[in-house]
């Protein structure tokens, strides 16, 4: 089956920041979304130590290792950045204030419930800012793979992994699909054009809704 | 007023064993390096302060720093949000061998109890963690439709933090995202101890430019030329 690549996903999703936006990119994989932002938009990213309006990392060697994201990752900083400490940080997250929020998911259940902290009980258990991350932003977005490594679906009726959230995740952008979250059913909303519904359904752990027309999910080769 | 204190030596020289010490920073950066290491030579040299329960984000990098406490065995018990991480080696092994205890709590709740403690509001909800096996035992409530759960103000008897300027009073200010936990901190410490790159007279900063209000420290030491923890740690040093 084709599918997206990361670089595919996080272009698609990208597509849908609005110029100005505030926006919170989870560590790792949402973190490529930065890179695809459309020509004449410039989101404000957020990250949870306390910066606004950074940006990409510094060369090497210019690293300021009191500059760095959530992911302890060295940034630079934007004109009309601003530093601020964790409690404020936090009030941008859960206050309401973020416009969208995308994050990484081991499984997405039909009524919003995240699984993204971890996958089972064993070893070091860290949650970071993941359980604040899913309230409060306007838009709270998974980019993922349609499905895990070995082929099982991601997008499930309910979660088996442990839950990051209750009824938080909005919209899901897969390497097939773009689906939202709307009254406890996934809506489809974008499918690859040569992909048969009910194949999309066979790798889907939960009933595919059709509300309205399901356009063709277009993204460049090579974003 | 005059809180200036002449050594790390001396400015972590009152913290008794079983104190429960807030370390401010995050991984690196605001991290109080000297003031730890302080710590540690104490604890070297006549075996306290032991058993020590830390609050940080983190629970350490590499074999500086908190990693360097918990080698050392002074830490009975970490709170913080994100213990494992690609150096995490001390934390993991003590963590696993049962040798220390772990209270995990979501960042944005974490820094909000330590506001909180500072701020007397001994309780507050929150949404996150609803629903999670993080809010088990919690109480919940409902406002306007929306479920919530209580967390509790979290308190300490030290902070220990690391400032950019300081001046005798203990007025602050930070270095880039420095700030991270540091002035939550020193609201929520009985005694809040700050090291400072550079210490200014009164009057040297700016009132406009201060972070942390003087009323909120007790003790400053200047470290001239702090050492960066993700620098030590790439550089593979060992405390």
């Amino acid at each position: 089956m084709d599918k997206l690549t990361n670089a595919q996903i996080a272009w698609r999703a990208a597509q849908d920041i609005d110029d100005g936006a505030y926006v919170n990119l989870g560590i790792g994989f949402p973190e490529m979304v930065a890179q695809y932002a459309p020509e004449g938009r410039t989101p404000v990213y957020h990250t949870e130590n306390g910066v606004l309006g950074f940006g990409p990392a510094p060369a090497e060697g210019e690293e300021d290792w009191d500059l760095i994201n959530a992911g302890k990752k060295p940034i630079t900083l934007k004109p009309g950045a601003a530093f601020f400490h964790h409690a404020d940080s936090f009030a941008m997250v859960r206050g309401g204030h973020l416009d969208v929020a995308i994050l990484g998911a081991y499984q997405v259940a039909q009524n919003g419930d995240l699984a993204n902290w971890r996958v089972g009980t064993k070893g070091v258990p860290a949650v970071g800012g993941a359980m604040d991350l899913v309230h409060g932003a306007g838009r709270v977005a998974v980019i993922t793979d349609h499905v895990t490594k070995d082929g099982q679906p991601k997008l499930v009726e309910a979660c088996t992994f442990p839950l990051t959230g209750v009824g938080c995740v909005t919209r899901v952008y897969t390497s097939l699909a773009v689906v939202d979250i709307e009254d406890g059913r996934f809506v489809l909303r974008e499918k690859l054009a040569g992909l048969a519904l009910e194949d999309l359904q066979a790798v889907t752990g939960a009933r595919l809704h059709l509300d309205g027309p399901v356009a063709d999910l277009i993204v460049p080769e090579a974003p | 007023m005059d809180k200036r204190i002449a050594s790390t030596a001396e400015a972590v020289a009152g913290i008794p064993d079983g104190a429960t010490v807030m370390i401010g920073g995050f991984g690196g950066s605001g991290a109080p390096i000297e003031l730890i290491h302080a710590m540690i030579d104490r604890y070297r040299a006549t075996g306290s302060p032991a058993r020590l329960t830390v609050i940080n984000n983190n629970a350490g990098n590499g074999g500086i720093g908190i990693a360097a406490m918990i080698k050392a065995g002074m830490i009975a018990k970490m709170i913080c949000s994100f213990p494992r991480s690609s150096n995490a080696e001390a934390f993991n092994t003590a963590y696993l061998a049962g040798e220390i205890a772990l209270e995990l709590v979501p960042q944005g709740t974490l820094a909000e109890r330590i506001r909180a403690a500072g701020a007397g509001i001994p309780a507050f909800y929150t949404p996150t963690s609803y629903g999670t096996e993080l809010a088990e035992g919690k109480p919940v409530a409902e406002f306007d439709g929306t479920s919530y759960v209580q967390e509790r103000w979290l308190k300490a008897d030290f902070a220990l933090v690391k400032g950019e300027l300081g001046d005798p009073m203990g007025n602050l200010t930070y270095r880039l995202a420095g700030r991270n936990f540091n002035p939550l901190m020193c609201m929520a410490a009985a005694t809040t101890i700050a090291q400072v790159r550079q210490l200014v007279e009164t009057g040297g900063i700016e009132p406009e430019s201060v972070i942390t209000p003087s009323i909120f420290v007790d003790a400053v030491v200047e470290v001239p030329a702090p050492q960066q923890e993700e620098q030590l740690v790439r550089d593979g040093v060992e405390y």
